[in-house]
């Protein structure tokens, strides 16, 4: 289908050229590198799953431009047309430089205004009563979580910790539109995408304080959870390492014809790494059902946007790679909802990558590692925390549906509240995995040289047990 | 003057070649046969190059499991090298296809497919490019079991590419780049000598429940010719193969320097000195039994790789034999290998660990 209408497309406007150029005759403008000016698309361009999406879109939205198209070639400008590999062009005679920038930025895609009002003509995707209370408990309980567990590092319980203050919307709003068994690919700072899930607190505490039940047993520091039974590869630090990996995870998911997508989460610094640009070229040629997911919050740790790119955001890069994308409102709970629904059923239905663009703002440090008072105003964190906060603004929308009550508020938090610091008293007594640990996983079996090295440990442990912490059992 | 010297080099390295292939590795394919019980398949041999061994090779992998892929730069319409002939038309192009001209985008694609439990083949095409690839490989390949307690690995994924000297290769198309990954807990590290070995040991790569980096002789795509059985086998990873009996020195090499290795063994028995040479075939994690127990005999060690010396794999077995075998040492480890220079072109005859290099160092070893 997607084949025959961009074809068709492209046949209509070859025929409208060819009447054109018989009736004018060849003349002195006629290029003499140009033959008969076929357009449609040549054996070439069904080579593999690379083949029929080259400039002409075929799905609703590109449709809807497709008069457009045919007027532009009406309208003569394409009167003198050359083939180059990849495609037939048209001359033109002024020497135009393509404009670095648009004159208008990209708009942004919002559903609620400031207040928690739906906007007068926004589109969005419904949601029922349950799911938006599900949502907003689930932003509240993020929230909370990070607050929490701040303090915890703060006071030396743990050893690093990293909130995602001020993208709540993000990551439960993004998460509510996937089904579970799309594939997650997270950066660091999308632990809600996991709680939304089912990942409970103890097993975020479990995490923190490497403990036996943690899953990663221990060997990562905080916050790089991860869950084969929730479909949420294990963090990484590295930065924007994910992007190529959620593209092969979502071309598996396309040949098994699943229906599932791949979804991968980064920061606006992580545009800048390699990784990022091979991605994105990787999916839109293999036509891969993924979601890229960008969260410009503002700051890669203190280097801020305008010392990270030139471009109008993330949104624009789209386009350069063939890739549909869209800028949306990050701290609208239901701009971000509705965009990822659709972007999701884009992405398996027509089976190519959708780039998501979330506007925000990293209200916290970067980390307990980072103070980010020493490069940026505090009136400016303060703003976004108590203004532009997404979790409030929701809760406007959720509370002015006479869905939610102030004394529910309350409720929720205290319960919240009691039931991490449970967690984290639990996860505190829960004992360290055992030495041998240490060595299992390199390998799918310990070889050799590491059951070598184990004996030896053991032995100078043996002989200098206060070296050694005491918590993990040798 | 530069074209003769080089004409000269791929002459010896053509005739070390068949050398290898008609006869020295003869003992190798007895070797081998004592691990027949590895095996399966069956069916005749047939004498094909080691480019054809590896074509073979991902013929039945794609054909044995239907969650395999082959990709890489031009490895659609066979491979610059031909590896992937007649792999697209056979298998389909969703499994056999070409990847945009980025390699960290190759490995951290594969490293996914692979997650999500398919065996992802992946060709970087020259050894030397493999490093935009480095971080995917380094930092997300390797650790992807550990770090996630065993959540996640992609075990599924095998690198493969051309590595080492060509004779005309200059800086870019020659590189031995093997120490580098033999540094990473959670890569294995497989290169070939031979046809054979190539077919047998790539299977078991792609096969092995752990990421390979598997390096392939590119000089030897075409000039190695040896009896390759035509069916499905593999070969035992991180075991080394004795492939030559000897007395007085133990040799030690992997890839294309088993080659000269090979001459140079030759050579040294005209003058009556015993060599028992050793082919690594997995450099990690490595087969120091078999390397000990033969230096244990020997009492003599000679490494030879086409890396630089410094920092190159063979310091790694120097350092770990003169540890096991200190006692039994008669003579410094010696180690033959390519000079801490960028990999040159007219000099390349310079820069190689030849085998009169080797024979030079042998006498001198024994002669200790």
């Amino acid at each position: 289908m997607a084949a025959w209408l961009s074809s068709e497309l492209a046949r209509r406007a070859a025929r409208r050229i060819a009447g054109e150029l018989r009736r004018r005759g060849p003349g002195p403008w006629f290029p003499s590198s140009s033959t008969v000016p076929v357009l449609g698309p040549t054996a070439g361009y069904h080579r593999g799953f690379c083949s029929v999406r080259r400039f002409a879109g075929d799905t609703a939205a590109a449709t809807a431009t497709a008069e457009d198209s045919d007027n532009e070639f009406a309208a003569g400008e394409l009167q003198q047309v050359v083939d180059f590999p990849g495609g037939k062009l048209s001359f033109v005679g002024e020497m135009n430089f393509v404009p670095e920038s648009q004159r208008e930025r990209i708009k942004c895609y919002r559903v609620l205004d400031d207040d928690g009002g739906i906007i007068y003509s926004s589109r969005f995707q419904e949601v029922s009563k349950e799911l938006a209370l599900k949502m907003y408990s689930s932003m509240v309980t993020l929230q909370i979580m990070d607050t929490i567990f701040y303090e915890a590092q703060r006071q030396g319980r743990i050893s690093f910790y990293l909130t995602s203050n001020g993208e709540e919307a993000i990551n439960i709003a993004s998460a509510a539109a996937l089904s579970a068994d799309d594939i997650v690919l997270p950066q660091y700072r999308e632990p809600g995408v996991l709680l939304w899930r089912g990942f409970t607190l103890q097993e975020f505490a479990n995490q923190l304080f490497g403990n036996k039940m943690d899953y990663g047993k221990g060997r990562q520091m905080p916050i790089h959870y991860g869950s084969n039974r929730l479909n949420y590869f294990t963090v990484s630090s590295p930065i924007a390492t994910q992007l190529p990996q959620a593209v092969g995870a979502a071309y598996s998911l396309k040949m098994d014809k699943k229906d599932a997508c791949a979804i991968t989460y980064f920061g606006d610094g992580g545009t800048s790494e390699g990784d990022f640009h091979a991605a994105l070229n990787f999916a839109a040629v293999t036509e891969a059902p993924v979601i890229f997911f960008c969260r410009n919050n503002g700051w890669a740790i203190s280097t801020p946007t305008t010392e990270q790119f030139r471009s109008d955001g993330i949104v624009t890069r789209g386009q350069a790679y063939g890739i549909r994308s869209i800028r949306v409102d990050g701290n609208d709970t239901l701009a971000v909802y509705s965009a990822v629904h659709a972007a999701r059923e884009m992405a398996i239905t027509e089976g190519r990558p959708i780039l998501i663009e979330a506007m925000t703002y990293r209200v916290g440090h970067h980390s307990t590692s980072d103070d980010s008072t020493k490069y940026r105003l505090a009136d400016e964190i303060e703003h976004w925390r108590t203004a532009r906060d997404p979790v409030s603004r929701y809760r406007k929308w959720v509370q002015g549906n006479s869905w939610w009550c102030d004394a529910e508020e309350t409720e929720l938090r205290n319960s919240v509240r009691q039931e991490i610091l449970q967690a984290i008293q639990v996860a505190e007594r829960i004992p360290k995995h055992g030495l041998a640990e240490l060595f299992t996983d390199v390998y799918d079996q310990v070889p050799s040289n590491l059951r070598e090295q184990q004996r030896s440990l053991l032995d100078t442990i043996n002989k200098h047990p206060s070296d050694y912490p005491t918590d993990v059992p040798v | 003057m530069a074209m003769k010297v080089l004409r000269e080099v791929g002459r010896k390295r053509s005739g070390a070649a068949w050398i290898g292939g008609s006869r020295g590795f003869a003992d190798c394919a007895a070797a081998a046969m004592g691990v027949a019980e590895r095996r399966e398949g069956g069916g005749g041999t047939k004498a094909v190059n080691l480019f054809t061994a590896v074509n073979q090779a991902l013929h039945i992998a794609l054909d044995t499991d239907p969650r395999s892929y082959v990709f890489g730069e031009d490895v659609g319409f066979g491979g610059v090298f031909r590896c992937t002939t007649g792999l697209a038309d056979r298998f389909g192009k969703n499994r056999v296809f070409n990847t945009p001209l980025c390699e960290q985008g190759i490995a951290g694609f594969a490293i996914g497919l692979a997650a999500m439990g398919n065996r992802a083949i992946a060709e970087i095409q020259f050894a030397d490019y493999i490093f935009p690839a480095f971080d995917q490989l380094v930092n997300e390949a390797a650790k992807f079991r550990y770090r996630s307690g065993n959540e996640f690995n992609c075990g599924g994924l095998t690198i493969r590419s051309p590595y080492g000297a060509v004779g005309h290769g200059g800086h870019y198309h020659s590189q031995s780049p093997e120490a580098f990954f033999c540094h990473v807990p959670g890569l294995k590290v497989v290169i070939p000598r031979s046809p054979r070995e190539a077919k047998g040991l790539l299977l078991a790569s792609i096969r092995d429940p752990n990421p390979v980096i598997f390096f392939e002789p590119k000089w030897l795509y075409r000039l190695s010719v040896e009896e390759v059985p035509e069916g499905d086998y593999m070969l035992p990873l991180s075991q080394a193969e004795v492939i030559r009996k000897g007395s007085d020195i133990t040799l030690i090499g992997w890839g294309a320097q088993l080659a000269v290795l090979e001459q140079a063994c030759e050579d040294a028995a005209k003058d009556g000195i015993s060599c028992e040479l050793i082919d690594l075939r997995t450099l990690i994690p490595w087969d120091k039994e078999t390397v000990e127990a033969s230096v244990s005999k020997t009492g003599k060690l000679l490494i030879s790789h086409e890396a630089p010396i410094t920092g190159g794999f063979g310091a790694e077995i120097a350092a770990s034999i003169a540890e096991r075998c200190f006692l039994r040492l008669e003579a410094p480890v010696a180690r033959v290998c390519g000079l801490d220079t960028p990999f040159p072109l007219v000099y390349e005859p310079f820069y190689m660990p030849t085998k009169n290099k080797i024979l030079d160092a042998i006498k001198a070893t024994v002669n200790y």
